[in-house]
């Protein structure tokens, strides 16, 4: 019978209700810095909508989308965005060709081949990849990719820049974006499912293959779309290395200009706030915005739909 | 048993039970590719540096430091890029490191987590991390044309579009840390009668502090190597003078990189080389400050 009164007098003494102005304005900077950054999803998006539709005003948005002729600096401007939408394209179609394959790869040979200890060298080593700056691989690609390799030693029929060498040193800078996040996924498949596997009479190969593999499948799959998305809004290297003419790409070896290649190389010359020149970068940017975003919700919905939880 | 002594009792059994499996031509042949996957990106890595040192070798001498660009590529350095890089980072990382940890304290001590705006912002930053960094030129562009600061060119407005680029960064990097802090931390504070931001003042954020530098740090040298928003934010010009403060003008050593690459004549690709290996050297010295951080003073619970 001890304890009911006890209890009524703790509830008396409400401890929260104590006004602490300290602690209220330390939780409202902290809560006013995490609302900061929906400020910044808001605020990209009136950046890039508010331009656009000042060009879309001028500019109807199916001689935008459908248009084959990209020249917006010409006396006879032309706003077809299509070629740069196929330059990307290419890009990263090829880089993904390399990057799926070789992060696949390294991912189910660290998860599931290799020793601890060669598993503590190679990820940091691979990680390294990811950590050389964008313009470095953008000079190898043109300087030593495309100018040394594919013209000096295997005379491929292609000019100073090449959608393949653009999207080919892109691939590499992706692998360790696959590879690790591939590698999570797959090592988070239990154990037991490869003791299932070795029991029934299966080696380690058909083991990771058609056991773990699949198992871990919405993992390696947000991982290549995150893949995409890096290579869709990728800068530096296909300013570089791409080609700065905007025309419809025909074939690897061809040069062509980006999405991200002509935003780049917008910027460089100094077009007044306002102008339709200046618009016209904000029109691209959304497009490429509403791209990764769409690439980016696929994933997310990928990874809740397909997971399987153990 | 732990997972990976479990791990390992699982290959000893597969190796044991099926041995004639595992040396068959297909197994060999399939561990032979994925070494090779292995062998292709490490060379690649290899070759791109070995290169980029050699190409750069003859111009990797006191004049990168010491010499302001010219268009004679005998003439130039990167003096004012390196400065300019240095200025840019360091004003980032002020901007920067405060704003993320309160916005993580918040997110990981006292969101109430299955409220809908706590979901929305989660959500959200892992959106932005995802989101190109051109964007976030465009993003800090168009906010200056709203304030209407004309000259663009200057050190914090660099700065203020690295810091929303690694600004999602640096919030997941610490919350992860905070997340490491055992709730035996927190109880025991909590216990002793200490508020709960004297918890996380005085607790949980001192323990977690290794955590956020390394991760920040990381992010940093993210931003050191990033070239695209500031291209767009008129980061290319030629600086005859050392960027000295917040409202200088500045050049970063990426964007000096790619305007030497895109020249024609082969002495400023020898400069883009050298320059790169120079930039190259600074991320590492960065990423080995992360590891030593992580590696010493890291805490095991």
């Amino acid at each position: 019978m001890t304890s009911a009164p006890a209890t009524t007098e703790v509830a008396h003494l409400d401890l929260t209700r104590k006004p602490r102005p300290w602690d209220t304005a330390a939780r409202a900077i902290f809560r006013v810095a995490a609302a900061l950054t929906i400020a910044i999803t808001l605020g990209i998006l009136v950046a890039l909508i508010v331009p656009s539709i000042e060009f879309f005003s001028e500019v109807p948005i199916n001689e935008f989308l459908f248009g084959t002729r990209w020249a917006p600096r010409f006396a006879d401007a032309s706003f077809g965005v299509v070629p740069l939408v196929t330059a990307t394209a290419w890009t990263t179609v090829i880089a993904l060709f390399f990057a799926i394959p070789l992060g696949l790869g390294a991912a189910i040979f660290m998860s599931e081949f290799a020793h601890k200890r060669t598993r503590k060298i190679l990820k940091p080593v691979l990680e390294v990849l990811a950590g050389i700056p964008t313009v470095v691989y953008g000079y190898f690609a043109v300087q030593f990719i495309q100018a040394t390799v594919f013209r000096d030693w295997l005379n491929l029929d292609t000019g100073s820049f090449s959608v393949l060498s653009a999207g080919f040193v892109m691939g590499i800078m992706i692998i360790p974006t696959i590879a690790s996040i591939s590698e999570d996924a797959m090592s988070a498949v239990p154990n037991s499912l490869r003791q299932g596997s070795a029991a029934l009479g299966a080696n380690r190969r058909q083991t990771s293959l058609k056991v773990v593999f699949p198992a871990a499948l919405s993992g390696i799959i947000a991982a290549i779309v995150l893949g995409i998305s890096r290579a869709v809004g990728e800068t530096m290297i296909v300013a570089l290395a791409a080609g700065q003419q905007a025309r419809i790409v025909g074939g690897p070896l061809e040069a062509g200009q980006t999405m991200t290649g002509f935003i780049a190389n917008a910027a460089l010359g100094d077009s007044r706030v306002g102008s339709l020149e200046y618009n016209t970068l904000f029109a691209v940017g959304l497009l490429l915005f509403l791209i990764t975003l769409l690439i980016n919700m696929i994933s997310i919905w990928i990874v809740r739909r397909f997971r399987e939880a153990y | 048993m732990s997972p990976k002594s479990m791990q390992e009792a699982v290959h000893k059994t597969v190796r044991g039970r099926a041995k004639g499996g595992e040396s068959s031509p297909k197994s060999i042949v399939f561990l032979i590719i994925l070494w090779l996957a292995i062998l292709f990106a490490l060379v690649f890595l290899a070759v791109l540096i070995v290169t980029t040192i050699v190409d750069g070798w003859n111009r990797l001498d006191s004049r990168l430091f010491t010499e302001y660009p010219a268009s004679d590529p005998e003439e130039a350095g990167a003096r004012p890029a390196i400065l300019g890089s240095l200025w840019v980072i360091g004003t980032t990382a002020v901007m920067t490191i405060p704003l993320g940890v309160a916005a993580a304290i918040h997110m990981e001590e006292f969101a109430n987590r299955h409220h809908w705006f706590s979901r929305l912002i989660e959500v959200n930053v892992q959106n932005l991390a995802a989101i190109p960094a051109v964007i976030y030129g465009m993003l800090t562009l168009g906010a200056m044309g709203l304030m209407g600061v004309s000259n663009k060119n200057q050190v914090w407005v660099g700065a203020l579009a690295l810091s929303m680029l690694i600004l999602p960064v640096v919030i997941i990097a610490t919350r992860e840390s905070l997340r490491a802090v055992p709730a035996e931390i927190r109880q025991g504070s909590l216990a002793v009668g200490a508020t709960p931001l004297q918890t996380v003042w005085r607790n949980t954020l001192p323990a977690a502090v290794p955590g956020i530098a390394t991760g920040s740090i990381l992010a940093l040298s993210r931003a050191l190597g990033e070239a695209a928003p500031l291209l767009l934010l008129g980061g290319l010009v030629f600086l005859s003078f050392d960027p000295n403060g917040i409202t200088s003008g500045y050049t970063t050593m990426p964007i000096q990189i790619f305007n030497w690459t895109s020249r024609p004549q082969a002495g400023f690709h020898e400069l883009a080389a050298a320059a790169s290996v120079l930039l190259l050297v600074m991320l590492l010295a960065m990423n080995a400050l992360a590891i030593v951080i992580r590696n010493r003073y890291q805490k095991r619970w």
